[in-house]
Parts: C-alpha cells; sequence; structure tokens
C-alpha cells in the first residue's frame, strides 16, 4: 500500500517529556506510523494539543524519539541537517536583520554556500515568494503575511530535501491565509519539495494536500488516512467543490470523535502525579 | 467635515467638492512633522531650565541667605569661568579622567566578558551568583577606607572604586542580555543547523545589545560616584579633591562650579552612549 521508497517514514515513533513541575514523564506522541511518499504534500489535522507539533519537530530533529523509527531516505534522524527546513509558526525573525538578512540566515547557519552566492540566490528566492522591493524592511516593518513569506524563504534558500510546515499561517488573518495558501501551492507546484504540513484547519489541509492524516488526541496517533483525489493545479474554487465538501465532513468528523471523549478518558494520557 | 455632511437627507449623494464646507484641509504631512513640533523638546527643556535659573538668581540676589550659603547661578559661572583661568584645575581634571578612564574602561571589559559568560554558561552564573549579588547589593563605596589602607591616596583607591561601582550594572545587564535572547529565535538556529559559535556570534550577542549598552549607561553613574566620593575622602588632587577643598575653605561658588562640572560630564558620556544606543536600534520602528 505505501510506496516502497518512502521519503520520509516512521514507525512507532513514541516521544516523551519530562515535565519538571510536576515531576511526571508525558507521552505527547505514542506509536505514530506513517510515511511521506518523495514529492508528495502530506498534511497532519488532529484535535489541538495532540502532538502534531511535537511530531513535525522530532522529524525535523529538534527533539529526539523515546521509541520507534524516524528515517528520512532511510537513515535515521537524530539532529537537524540540510536536507530538512522548517517554517515556523511564529515567523522567528532576526529582528536588527532586514528581509535579505533573514532570507539568508538559514544557509548562513548551515555554512553550505558563501555570502555573495546565498545573497544572489536570496534576491531570486524573495522574488518568488512575492517580496520584491522589500529587500531592505525590517521585519517589525512587515504584516505578519510578509514576515511569514520571509520565514518561507530562508526554508527554501536551504533547497532542502522535504519541507517542513508548522501552522505557517495560522497566526493570520482569513484573507491573508487563503492567499497565502494559493501562493504556497504556487510555490510548491514549481519545486515539488516533498511537504510535511501540520495545520489545525481542516480546509486548508484538504486544500494542500495529495493525502491528509489525522491524529487522535493526546497521546498522538494515526487515526485516519485520506488520500485527497482533486486535481491540479488548484485554485481557491476548489473549497466549494462537492468532493472537496465530502472530504471536509469525513476528517471533520474523525476529529470530532477526538474531541467528544469524556474527561476522564482524555486525563489517561497523563501519568499520575 | 463629517460623513453625514456629504450625504443628502434623501439618500442621494451630493459632490462633496460642491461644498462651502469643503475648504481646502489643512494640509498634515504624515512623513515629516512640523518644524515646531520636532524642536518641541529643545525648547520645552531650554525653557524650563532658563526658568529655573531666573528664580534661583531672584531668590540669591534677595541675600536672605549669603553668598556663602546661597550664591545665585551667575556667582556660580564667574567661579567656572575662573576656574578653567588657572592651570591647577587641569591637573584636577587629567587627574579624576585618567581615574575615570582607567576604572571605567577595565569595568567594560571585565564587565562585558564575565556578563556574557555567566549568561551563556550557567555553570558560571552559579558560581558567580554569590558574588555578583553580594557586591552588588553593597555600595562599593563603602570600600573606599580598605582600599586607601591598601593603596594610600594616590590613584589606585579611586579607580578601584570606580570600577567595582561600573563593573556590577554591566555585568547583571550584559546577563540579562543573553538571557532573554527569544526562544524561538533560538529554535529557528538550532533547525538549521547552526553551531554554538554562531548563534552566540549571530543571534545572542546583536540581541544583547541594548541590554549592554543600558549596562554601560547605568555603569557611568556609578563610576562617576565612585570618582567624586573617593577623592572626597582623600586624594591629592582631583575634581572631587576640589569639591571638598573649596567647601572646607567656604568657597561655595567654587565648590558648585564643581558640581557643574561632574555633572556636564555624566551628561555627556550618557549622551554619547544614547546615540550609540540609538544607532543599534535603527530597525525598531519610531514610537511616534
Amino acid at each position: 500500500m505505501y510506496d516502497r521508497s518512502a521519503k520520509l517514514a516512521a514507525t512507532g515513533v513514541v516521544i516523551e517529556y519530562w515535565l519538571h513541575r510536576s515531576k511526571t514523564l508525558f507521552t505527547a506522541i505514542k506509536g505514530v506510523d506513517l510515511t511521506v511518499r518523495p514529492g508528495e504534500f502530506l498534511a497532519i489535522v488532529g484535535p489541538s494539543g495532540c502532538g502534531k507539533t511535537t511530531f513535525l519537530n522530532a522529524v525535523d530533529g529538534l527533539l529526539p524519539i523515546a521509541d520507534g523509527s524516524l528515517t528520512l531516505d532511510g537513515r535515521e534522524i537524530t539532529k537537524p541537517g540540510p536536507d530538512r527546513a522548517m517554517v515556523f509558526q511564529q515567523p522567528g525573525l532576526l529582528p536588527w536583520r532586514t528581509v535579505l538578512g533573514n532570507v539568508i540566515f538559514g544557509v548562513e547557519a548551515q555554512g553550505s554556500m558563501s555570502k555573495s552566492e546565498a545573497v544572489t540566490r536570496a534576491r531570486h528566492q524573495i522574488e518568488l515568494v512575492g517580496l520584491n522591493g522589500f529587500e531592505d524592511a525590517y521585519p517589525l516593518e512587515l504584516s505578519g503575511g510578509m514576515q511569514q513569506r520571509v520565514n518561507l524563504a530562508r526554508a527554501l534558500l536551504t533547497d532542502p530535501e522535504m519541507l517542513l510546515l508548522d501552522e505557517p499561517f495560522a497566526a493570520l488573518d482569513a484573507q491573508t491565509r487563503e492567499m497565502m495558501q494559493l501562493e504556497l501551492l504556487k510555490i510548491w507546484s514549481q519545486t515539488r519539495k516533498t511537504a510535511l504540513f501540520i495545520t489545525h484547519d481542516i480546509k486548508e489541509a484538504i486544500y494542500l494536500s495529495d493525502r491528509v492524516i489525522v491524529f487522535t488526541r493526546r497521546p498522538g496517533r494515526v487515526k485516519n488516512e485520506l488520500e485527497i483525489k482533486l486535481s491540479r493545479p488548484r485554485d481557491l474554487r476548489v473549497k466549494r467543490d462537492p468532493q472537496f465538501l465530502t472530504y471536509e465532513d469525513e476528517i471533520w468528523e474523525s476529529i470530532q470523535e477526538e474531541l467528544a471523549v469524556p474527561a476522564e478518558r482524555l486525563m489517561k494520557g497523563v501519568p499520575a502525579a | 467635515m463629517s460623513i453625514k455632511d456629504s450625504l443628502d437627507l434623501r439618500g442621494t449623494a451630493v459632490p462633496v467638492t460642491s461644498r462651502e464646507s469643503d475648504a481646502p484641509r489643512e494640509k498634515r504631512s504624515v512623513v515629516q512633522p512640523s518644524r515646531i513640533k520636532l524642536y518641541e523638546p529643545l525648547i520645552l527643556g531650554t525653557l524650563s531650565v532658563v526658568l529655573a535659573l531666573t528664580a534661583w538668581q531672584l531668590v540669591a540676589n534677595a541675600r536672605i541667605y549669603s553668598i556663602l550659603f546661597l550664591p545665585g547661578p551667575w556667582d556660580v559661572a564667574q567661579a567656572f569661568v575662573k576656574l578653567f583661568q588657572t592651570d591647577d584645575i587641569w591637573l584636577d581634571i587629567g587627574t579624576s579622567g585618567t581615574e575615570m578612564g582607567i576604572g571605567y574602561g577595565m569595568a567594560i571589559v571585565v564587565g562585558l566578558v564575565i556578563g556574557l559568560l555567566m549568561g551563556w554558561y550557567t555553570r558560571f552564573q552559579f558560581a558567580l551568583d554569590p558574588f555578583v549579588n553580594f557586591f552588588y547589593s553593597t555600595p562599593r563605596i563603602v570600600l573606599i577606607p580598605l582600599f586607601i589602607l591598601w593603596w594610600g591616596i594616590e590613584m589606585q583607591p579611586k579607580i578601584a572604586v570606580i570600577f567595582l561601582g561600573a563593573l556590577f550594572p554591566i555585568i547583571i545587564n550584559t546577563m540579562a542580555g543573553v538571557r532573554n535572547t527569544e526562544a524561538a529565535l533560538l529554535r529557528v538556529a538550532r533547525s538549521f543547523g547552526a553551531s554554538d559559535a554562531l548563534i552566540f556570534r549571530r543571534v545572542v550577542l546583536p540581541g544583547s545589545v541594548p541590554f549592554i549598552l543600558t549596562g554601560f549607561r547605568l555603569g557611568i553613574g556609578h563610576a562617576l560616584t565612585g570618582v567624586v566620593v573617593a577623592e572626597l575622602i582623600a586624594a591629592k588632587h582631583g575634581v572631587g579633591q576640589l569639591i571638598a577643598i573649596s567647601s572646607q575653605t567656604f568657597q561655595t561658588p567654587k565648590m558648585l562650579a564643581g558640581v557643574v562640572l561632574i555633572a556636564c560630564t555624566g551628561m555627556l558620556l550618557t549622551a554619547i552612549l544614547q546615540r550609540i544606543e540609538n544607532r543599534f536600534q535603527s530597525w525598531r520602528p519610531q514610537i511616534r
């Protein structure tokens, strides 16, 4: 059923935190199995607090996994690497650097490119995300949507094998969010990078993805999986397509089951103090 | 004009331009505020100072108190000019300036290094915290008698007091700057595989600059206190010594001239640092 040559493969991934305050072990993710195919756009949705961002951080190599295996092109993920680049929920831009300076920060941190090459390519990347003319602006002078474009350009400039996106549009207003989704698809269709997209927005997940995975409530596992067979390129009208609405209903129902769980069962995920 | 003015009551729009009330609006540029607005702080500041000096002069002129107790600003100004007609003043300024330069310079270098280390390495902070807390909560000038015992009344005790005075605000602010690095920025840097050295140079250090400069600025106040108080207690030369001697010989205008000299130095140094701070903050949008 899965593509043999999976880009990213997770088997039985468990992620645990030690909570200093209550001195308890907290299980955020408990046995996630999933694969992302090369060139695929995969979205993970789930109820709030289900550990989807935690999972993405582990894929990025920022968090260790307690059990299972997590491989990219067959290699175990242990730390951040140039083969992955993250687009963060909070833009995380250096306020004292211009747009250009922030876009090159990723490659600068990796040390993978000379400064002059980085600047040349960054200018092209800035154009690609539609920020031409703003190269010398400071982040605090930009709107939220523009800051996220910088965030995206910074990740794209590192030319990763896989793009990780952590609810990048969650903090934007509804109109800007829709525009950014459209632009993201446009950029993605030009590069066709494997993408793993985390969101709590069901419409967003369907609109962008080839496949949507639904997580259970915490501790998160894969609950459901849905192939999105809407033709590309997709414009925003796709969101009113009957097929789109069927997907939306199915995912929403799946998530609702996770929300409608009695409180005492919710608490089971957390070991007693 | 209000929205209502531009609408006919029956709902048909009336061309706005034909209205009498639509006199050309006062043009106000968003980019450049008017001249008066621009110089307002300067004008008001000068005005209030002039007012205060006049009031002081009037009270002094009334001579309710003798010149010994309350000289007027004019007396002080005259004393100030006279002060600079002698050669002694340059020896005093030179001495205090040297003490200040060495003590404060050392405090900047040492404070910056220790502050950065304490901010970056938690263990370093744990080890040094007791000392920093002890010295920061003690007025360092109480150590002057000890330093005089060690080094006599030459420059060394003053340098030591200035150094200790400026050191701790610099350490504490620098440390706070490093500690205040935004977690989100660190996460981004880590995600892109940045080395610790790169994180320190490109994220932590630039982010700490405003804190560090605030530490420098606070340090100046402490350093000036140190130089004056140390010289008041015992010295051969120096502006503090000048103040002490003038006071003991009932030359109140001269004493106040010395005070003005110290105050001007402090204001000048602070202004210079404020300038530097502003330079580093050019990325911050203007508040007004």
